[in-house]
């Protein structure tokens, strides 16, 4: 990819720094998926990532389009909109999948299950 | 007019994604973005999904900025939690009695509280009405609780029931 050399120097830096942000907060998801110690803690880590991280990478996309094609370029609120709404049904679903997993093996350090009547598994 | 709009939010939200795909404002692109917007909406009516209803549209935007600020606060908080090499973060369960009842608000919060970092909606007792969450940094079971209720609960309260 060849970086237009008209493309003013503000456009350059904020892009710039907008990336570096946003892909520092993705990697810092990705060791805290790494160090923390429960599953449970480990769910929280790759939301910054699919928060701010992602935000940040779209502006600065955005900021650096609209620039080089001098109109604006809006699309990737699109990507925005979609890794919100997906993301925490698939995080919601690993957790409940975990957390079915522990109330069949009796887990002590998980709250109890909701006392249903007959085995009825209604979420 | 509902026989061709059932849903009208729905029909709104693919005409603007069509236009943004397609990067154009142009008429034939309005049209087909129409024509796109109403056979998805009534291709969901037959799936028969209750309506909800938006009472208070601009309490609606409030809350997208209220979240907005709060997911920049907690991206910092959890950062903190994850760089700090000696912190060992007092990770918990947490419930919380909602008294919201409506779906789609349930929906919304759910989605809200999960994609903040540092909490995560794990369950939801909907005949008693007991949120289980998982907080990342619970220090202070009250605070949270709090939090949700008077934060987020009151305002979706507002906006859907």
């Amino acid at each position: 990819m060849t970086i237009p050399s008209d493309l003013p120097a503000w456009v350059a830096i904020l892009t710039s720094v907008l990336v570096l942000l946003g892909a520092g907060l993705t990697l810092i998801g990705v060791i805290g998926l790494l160090r923390l110690k429960t599953f449970y803690a480990r769910v929280h880590a790759p939301t910054l990532g699919t928060t701010l991280g992602i935000g940040c990478v779209l502006l600065a996309s955005m900021l650096y389009f609209s620039a080089v094609e001098s109109r604006p370029v809006l699309h990737e609120i699109l990507i925005a909109i979609f890794v919100t709404i997906t993301t925490p049904i698939s995080l919601m679903l690993l957790v409940s999948a975990a957390l079915r997993r522990d109330w069949t093996e009796g887990d002590p350090s998980v709250p109890r299950p909701p006392d249903l009547p007959s085995g009825d598994e209604t979420p | 007019m509902t026989r061709f709009f059932p849903y009208p939010f729905l029909s709104a939200f693919l005409l603007g994604m069509w236009l943004l795909l397609n990067q154009s404002l142009s008429p034939g692109h309005v049209l087909l973005g129409c024509i796109v917007g109403i056979a998805g909406s009534l291709a969901i009516s037959t799936l028969q999904i209750p309506t909800g209803r938006v009472h208070r549209p601009l309490a609606m935007l409030r809350l997208a900025f209220i979240v907005l600020f709060d997911i920049i606060r907690s991206n910092i908080a959890v950062t903190r939690i994850i760089l700090s090499p000696s912190r060992t973060a007092q990770s918990g369960f947490l419930s919380v009695n909602l008294d919201l009842r409506n779906e789609y608000a349930l929906a919304i919060l759910a989605c809200m509280l999960t994609s903040t970092p540092g909490t995560v909606w794990v369950n939801f007792d909907s005949r008693k009405g007991v949120l289980l969450l998982h907080v990342l940094d619970l220090v202070d079971e009250q605070t949270w609780i709090d939090l949700i209720k008077t934060r987020y609960e009151r305002l979706l309260m507002e906006i859907f029931e």
